[in-house]
């Protein structure tokens, strides 16, 4: 099943687990009214964000988007920082500025958090562009979905990256609903690797649910971008099991389509799979899961003991405080 | 003493800034092999070579927002966009991005890049290469705005803006760029966050920035010789607006009329006048002018062209009904 042995098996199982459970409360609190603004959850996807996260390192930097708490997550964010921020509360890893769609953490070297579909994808290529002028073999990955596809930014920015061979990850979690739009029906052109390699870069198509899979190409392709070799791009094929947010009654697509991607839950077959390789037996998977559910009590329980900025601070880093101004050594009539 | 034209204070100025500091780099559209469309960066590629003269695809939202992420990554880039214009197409950038990362991470990230682009008319280049957008980026947080209309400030501002840890964005009046003038040799960095009174004088406050300050300063000459003593202030910085200096000044002259290359309505002339209302009414012994731009997209034909921007006569003209309004 895989070349790194039982103890990472379930070590990804825990993380997509973590995920999962995070987001079921955050849905849950959305409707008690703590959570606000826009909710985009992640749950079906897991997979995706788990797998690719296993070829970083911690010099990496990662872009993502509004759909961002599964990567949030897997990057290493603390669990209870993240809950914070969804509160909106000045513990977050945002310090409350951002919320849902705004996650942002230095530390992790996680650059949001962008709600404006396609518009990391610039900033993603220029921080890749820094490490070469810097020459620092790091790597920097931008998530995103198949909606992006459509915008400009993605190919001037799949252009601008490969003509200047930056060590950009471009990884398109394609779900097949840009909102309420069917791929087929916003592309002329539904395969997305063929876009990508226009640009004359590597670009393959991976099994998404498979969070092995995802691992291993993912890997694979981000030695050879860390080797200076130029970009690459992955098309995880995915689905989101939940509504585009949670304004949403999903009027665009079937129930019943929902109901055979969800056959093919990360999770449950991931689990399957270690289960029958030996690896976990139900009770060890419940434990973990129990343990889960822990953690996101205590990450509540931080939210909500957390504070309220002061409104005193709200202009607070518009501009950065007080910079000097050289003294006029020109200029004055 | 030098003589330069304001092309040469800005190249000069980018050769120090390179020379300097190893992070700094220059990216646009024919920045390089091209040396700019307004031949602002000719040389530079030679002298400091491709990897710090990039030539750009035209694609300027992706240019603008790959200074955004070299500026996160421990960079200092300069984003050249050719004209106000084409930064329409990377609008998204600059206000969704550069404008707010620091503010929507709180404070954790701040974005150190420098914009600069051509702005104004008088070219005869019509209407999308010719507009003057700055007071619109004027209006956004986040951002700094600048528009130097001196040799000093040409070659000052660059140096200062480099140096600030927030995005700034230089409007270049594309009429300036053949001015030429005496400039000192040991020229260095200029303050970018206050406005200056270029003519003093106790008549009229006569507030205006950028391509159309010569056209003030010779507006207030021929005041002079009618016994009119006009104070012309250069704003220098749009945002932040220095009140303090304008208002200072007003509360000496009690009139003012702002000129102003934008048009007039939701401007940055409109800005100024509702300001001074909040700041300085009970000071005004008369109405506050404009003299702005035509509210038409500017026209190829030189006569056209020459009626719709604020000319000598016009800012005359106005000077002398607000002085001669008896509050």
């Amino acid at each position: 099943m895989n070349p790194t042995g039982d103890e990472h098996g379930l070590r990804l199982l825990h993380k997509m687990l973590r995920i999962r459970r995070f987001e079921e409360k955050c849905a849950e609190l959305y409707s008690a009214g703590k959570i606000r603004g826009f909710l985009h959850l992640y749950i079906g996807e897991e997979s995706v964000a788990v797998g690719a996260m296993q070829a970083l390192t911690r010099d990496d930097a990662v872009m993502a988007t509004y759909r961002e708490h599964g990567h949030a997550l897997a990057r290493g964010i603390p669990m209870d920082r993240l809950m914070a921020e969804m509160y909106g509360k000045h513990e977050g890893c945002s310090h409350g500025r951002g919320g849902s769609m705004h996650v942002f953490d230095a530390t992790a070297r996680f650059y949001g958090g962008h709600a404006i579909v396609g518009g990391g994808l610039p900033l993603a290529v220029g921080l890749a562009l820094a490490d070469v002028m810097q020459h620092r073999p790091r790597v920097t990955a931008c998530f995103f979905g198949d909606g992006a596809v459509a915008e400009g930014e993605f190919h001037e920015s799949m252009n601008l990256a490969a003509l200047w061979k930056l060590p950009v990850l471009f990884l398109c979690e394609n779900n097949l609903y840009a909102m309420g739009t069917r791929l087929e029906r916003a592309q002329s052109q539904i395969d997305l690797a063929l876009k990508a390699r226009s640009y004359q870069m590597p670009a393959e198509p991976v099994d998404g649910m498979d969070v092995i899979a995802v691992e291993a190409a993912t890997k694979r392709v981000a030695e050879a971008v860390r080797r200076g070799e130029g970009p690459a791009f992955l098309e995880l094929r995915t689905y989101r099991f939940r509504a585009h947010s949670m304004f949403d009654p999903e009027l665009y697509r079937d129930k019943a389509e929902v109901e055979l991607w969800k056959q093919r839950d990360p999770i449950m077959t991931f689990t399957a799979r270690l289960e029958e390789r030996g690896v976990t037996t139900p009770e060890m998977v419940a434990a973990l899961d129990a343990s889960v559910a822990d953690e996101v009590e205590r990450a509540v329980q931080f939210a909500e003991a957390g504070t309220w900025e002061p409104v005193e601070h709200l202009l607070r880093d518009v501009y950065t405080p007080a910079v000097p101004q050289p003294a006029r050594v020109n200029g004055a009539a | 003493m030098a003589t330069m034209t304001y092309r040469d204070a800005l190249r000069t100025a980018h050769r120090e800034a390179l020379a300097r500091d190893p992070r700094v780099f220059l990216m646009g559209e024919d920045v390089g092999n091209y040396g700019g469309a307004y031949a602002v960066s000719k040389g530079l590629l030679a002298e400091f070579g491709p990897e710090r003269i990039r030539d750009t695809p035209l694609s300027e939202s992706t240019f603008v927002g790959a200074g955004i992420g070299a500026a996160l990554g421990g960079m200092r880039p300069i984003v050249e966009v050719m004209t106000v214009n084409f930064s329409l197409l990377a609008l998204d950038q600059i206000v969704n991005n550069a404008a707010t990362i620091r503010h929507m991470s709180g404070g954790q990230f701040s974005v150190p890049l420098v914009i600069r682009m051509a702005t104004g008319a008088g070219r005869q280049l019509a209407a999308q290469h010719a507009h003057s957008l700055e007071g619109w980026y004027a209006h956004i947080p986040g951002i700094r705005i600048v528009a130097p209309a001196t040799l000093e400030d040409a070659r000052g501002m660059l140096w200062t803006a480099l140096e600030d840890p927030d995005p700034v964005l230089i409007f270049e009046h594309q009429a300036l760029y053949n001015m030429e003038g005496p400039i000192a040799d040991d020229a260095g960095p200029v303050d970018i966050d206050r406005a200056v009174v270029r003519r003093p004088g106790k008549d009229i406050s006569l507030i205006t920035y950028g391509g159309t300050l010569g056209k003030t300063l010779q507006a207030a000459d021929t005041l002079a010789r009618d016994g009119i003593d006009a104070e012309v202030i250069d704003l220098r910085s749009l945002r932040p607006l220095d009140m303090p200096t304008i208002v200072d000044s007003v509360k000496k002259t009690h009139r003012a009329v702002i000129v102003d290359e934008g048009w007039k309505s939701g401007s940055l002339s409109a800005e100024i006048v509702a300001r001074l209302v909040e700041q300085a009414f009970y000071d005004l012994d008369a109405p506050v002018a404009r003299v702005c731009t035509a509210e038409v997209p500017i026209p190829y034909p030189k006569h056209l062209e020459d009626a719709a921007l604020p000319q000598p006569p016009a800012i005359i003209a106005a000077a002398r009904e607000v002085v001669g309004h008896r509050g």
